[in-house]
C-alpha cells in the first residue's frame, strides 16, 4: 500500500456510516454487550473485557476529529483494482469424498448438523458469565 | 491479489445479471459493490454470505404483466410492478430437516454458487397478482436463457413479504413467507397469510415481524423455527473483492483483455425477443386478442405448435388460433397432457384445417375428425374423413333436390316458415341434414331453403 493510499484511508475514515455507535460518554450498556455476544458468539466474560472494548471504541472515535466534508468515502482499499472475472468453465471439483472426511458424522453425502440453531438462554435466565 | 477462500466471480453471472437487469428495464450500475451479510446457520459454513446490499448491479426497473379479469378469465388487464434492485450473491448450502432423528442434513454442493436476487417493491395486492408476476418473470428468464426458472427444482426460489394496512395508512408489520415451491402454492400462501393477518388484527392481536413457512398439507403458514426476531446481519464491505466495474461502448477502455470486460451495450444489442414483444408480434401479425397471446406463451410448447400449424396450413390465423386455444388446449387440459404429449400433431391439425378451409368438410365434421385423430392411431385427417364418409356433398344440384323433396314432404312446416316462424326453418334444415347423413353445410341448406321458398 502506498503512502498516498494510506493518507486517503485516514482522511475518509468512518464518516457518518458506522454500524455501531456508543452512548453517552462511551460507557456501553449491558444490553449492547448481550446483543453483541449473541450476534458474534463471543463471550466478553469480564468487566476488563468490556473496558477494553470501550477503550477500543474511544480510540477509533478519534477518527471523527478528521474533517471529511466533501470527501467521498473509500469503500475498499482495492478500489483501484479490477475485479477478476473467471470464465464459465469447470476447473475443479469432484472431491466430495475428501471434503466429507472433514466431518465427524455424515449420512450418505450429507453433513450432519443439530436440528437447528441452539438458542442462547434468554436475557435474565442466563447464569452470570463472570469467569476470569 | 484475491484471497482464495473468498471465491472468484464467474463472468457468466455478471452477464446474466446485466441481461436480466436490461430485460426488467433497470438502471445498470456501472460500479457495484460487494458486502458480507453475517448470520449463523449450519448451511452457511463461512458464517457470512457475500451479497450486494449497498450498491447492487441493477436498480429501479419494472415488470409489466397481465392479469385475467372476471370470472371467465376472458379479459386481460396490464399491470406493472416496480423492481427495487437486482443483486449478485452467493448461495448457501441446502438443509434437510430430519425431525425423526433430531438432526439436520446439510448438502453443500450449491454453497458458494452465484445467485441473482430480484427484489420487487410492494406493489402487489393478492396471490393472483404475485402468481402472474412470477409467471412473467419465468418466461423472461427462459427467453433470456439465464434460468429455466423451474420452481419445483429450486431453479427459481420465491420468498413473499406480506403486510396489511388500512388505505391511506403506512404499511403494516410484514412477515416473510418461505418454502414456496410452486406458483399455485405461492398464490395460496399469500392469500392465506393476508387473511390471517387481517383476522389477527381485527381480533385485537398484533403481527410479529417473523419468518413463516408455507405448509402445503395444512394449506396455511406456520412460524419457522430458528428465524425468530429481527436479525442484525452486521453488513460490512467485502474486504476481498474490489468494486465490479461495467462498461458501455463509450467508456470501454482501450487495450484491455476482452475476457475481463463487460460491455452493457453489447449485451443489450444481443438480447433475444422478450415475451411481451413476442405477444405484441402475435397480436399484430395474426389479429388475435391479447388474452390469446398470453395463453399461447403460458403453455409450454403451445406457441411452437401454433407456429408449426400456421406454417403448414392455408387456413386463416383466426381459425388456427381458435382450434389451437379452444379445441386442442381443451382436450389437453381434459386429459392432463402437455403439448409435447399431444396425440394430434401440428401437421395433422394443419391438414384438418385445410380440409375445413376448402369446404371439403363442415365444422361439425371437423370436430369429429379431431376426436378420431386424438385416438392417436396414426391416421391422417383425410383418411378419417373418407373412412367415416364425412365429406360435404359437393353436388349442389343434388342438395337442392333434397331440399325440394323435403319441403314437399312437410307442407305444414313450409307454411310456418313462410309466416316467419324461425323454428320452422331450423326443423327443415335438421330434416335435410339427416337426409344427407350430415354431409351438408347447414348454412348452405338454409340458403337453398330460403331461396326455394321465396
Amino acid at each position: 500500500m502506498s503512502a498516498r493510499a494510506l493518507w486517503l484511508a485516514f482522511r475518509s475514515g468512518l464518516g457518518g456510516r458506522q454500524a455501531f455507535s456508543t452512548k453517552g460518554s462511551g460507557r456501553i450498556t449491558v444490553e449492547v454487550i448481550e446483543h453483541l455476544e449473541r450476534l458474534a458468539l463471543v463471550d466478553f466474560g469480564s468487566r476488563e473485557a468490556v473496558a477494553r472494548l470501550e477503550k477500543a471504541i474511544a480510540f477509533a472515535d478519534r477518527l471523527r476529529e478528521v474533517d471529511t466534508d466533501g470527501v467521498e468515502p473509500m469503500e475498499s482499499v482495492l478500489e483501484d483494482r479490477c475485479l477478476y472475472l473467471r470464465s464459465d468453465n469447470v476447473a475443479e471439483g469432484n472431491c466430495a469424498e475428501e471434503l466429507l472426511q472433514n466431518s465427524r458424522q455424515v449420512v450418505e453425502e450429507y453433513f450432519v448438523a443439530p436440528p437447528g440453531n441452539i438458542s442462547l438462554p434468554k436475557l435474565g435466565e442466563q447464569e452470570s458469565f463472570q469467569h476470569s | 491479489m484475491l484471497c482464495p477462500p473468498t471465491g472468484v466471480l464467474n463472468r457468466r453471472c455478471v452477464e446474466a445479471a446485466v441481461m436480466t437487469g436490461l430485460a426488467l428495464n433497470c438502471h445498470i450500475n456501472k460500479k457495484s459493490l460487494f458486502d458480507r451479510k453475517h448470520y449463523f446457520y449450519s448451511d452457511l459454513p463461512a458464517g457470512y454470505q457475500i451479497t450486494q446490499q449497498r450498491l447492487p448491479i441493477a436498480a429501479n426497473g419494472s415488470l409489466t404483466y397481465g392479469v385475467f379479469m372476471g370470472n371467465k378469465q376472458s379479459r386481460m388487464a396490464t399491470k406493472t410492478v416496480r423492481i427495487r434492485q437486482i443483486q449478485l450473491e452467493q448461495d448457501s448450502g441446502k438443509s434437510l430437516h430430519d425431525d425423526l432423528r433430531s438432526q439436520t442434513l446439510i448438502d453443500l454442493n450449491r454453497a458458494g454458487v452465484g445467485l441473482l436476487e430480484v427484489v420487487l417493491e410492494p406493489d402487489l395486492c393478492c396471490g393472483e397478482e404475485a402468481a402472474a408476476v412470477i409467471k412473467e418473470l419465468q418466461l423472461i428468464l427462459q427467453a433470456l436463457g439465464t434460468s429455466q426458472a423451474n420452481m419445483a427444482e429450486g431453479q427459481l426460489r420465491v420468498d413473499a413479504n406480506i403486510s396489511v394496512h388500512h388505505p391511506g395508512e403506512p404499511l403494516g408489520v410484514r412477515t416473510e413467507v418461505k418454502n414456496l415451491n410452486s406458483i399455485r402454492f405461492l398464490a395460496k400462501a399469500i392469500d392465506h397469510e393476508i387473511q390471517r393477518q387481517i383476522n389477527e388484527l381485527e381480533s385485537g392481536g398484533e403481527i410479529l415481524n417473523e419468518t413463516r413457512s408455507f405448509d402445503c398439507k395444512l394449506g396455511c403458514t406456520v412460524p419457522m423455527r430458528d428465524k425468530e426476531g429481527k436479525q442484525d446481519y452486521r453488513f460490512m464491505p467485502e474486504p476481498n473483492l474490489p468494486p465490479l466495474v461495467l462498461y458501455d461502448s463509450a467508456s470501454l477502455p482501450a487495450g484491455t483483455e476482452s475476457q475481463q470486460v463487460i460491455n452493457i451495450d453489447q449485451i443489450r444489442d444481443a438480447l433475444p425477443e422478450l415475451p411481451s414483444a413476442t405477444r405484441e408480434r402475435l397480436v399484430r401479425r395474426y389479429g388475435m386478442l391479447p388474452e390469446h397471446s398470453f395463453t399461447l406463451l403460458n403453455e409450454v410448447g403451445l406457441l411452437q405448435f401454433f407456429q408449426n400449424v400456421m406454417k403448414e396450413t392455408r387456413a386463416e390465423p383466426k381459425k388456427v388460433t381458435s382450434w389451437v386455444l379452444n379445441t386442442l388446449l381443451g382436450y389437453l387440459k381434459h386429459h392432463n397432457l402437455a403439448v409435447s404429449e399431444s396425440p394430434v400433431t401440428s401437421s395433422a391439425l394443419a391438414e384438418l384445417l385445410d380440409l375445413l378451409d376448402s369446404k371439403a368438410i363442415s365444422s361439425a365434421a371437423a370436430k369429429q375428425v379431431f376426436e378420431e385423430l386424438w385416438k392417436g392411431e396414426a391416421k391422417s385427417a383425410a383418411q378419417v374423413v373418407s373412412e367415416k364418409q364425412l365429406e360435404l356433398m359437393q353436388d349442389r344440384e343434388a342438395l337442392e333436390q333434397l331440399c325440394q323433396s323435403t319441403m314437399e314432404g312437410h307442407p305444414q312446416v313450409v307454411t310456418d316458415m313462410k309466416s316467419g316462424n324461425p323454428r320452422a326453418i331450423n326443423k327443415l334444415i335438421g330434416l335435410v341434414r339427416k337426409a344427407t347423413l350430415n354431409r351438408a353445410d347447414p348454412a348452405e341448406i338454409k340458403d337453398i331453403l330460403e331461396r326455394l321458398s321465396s
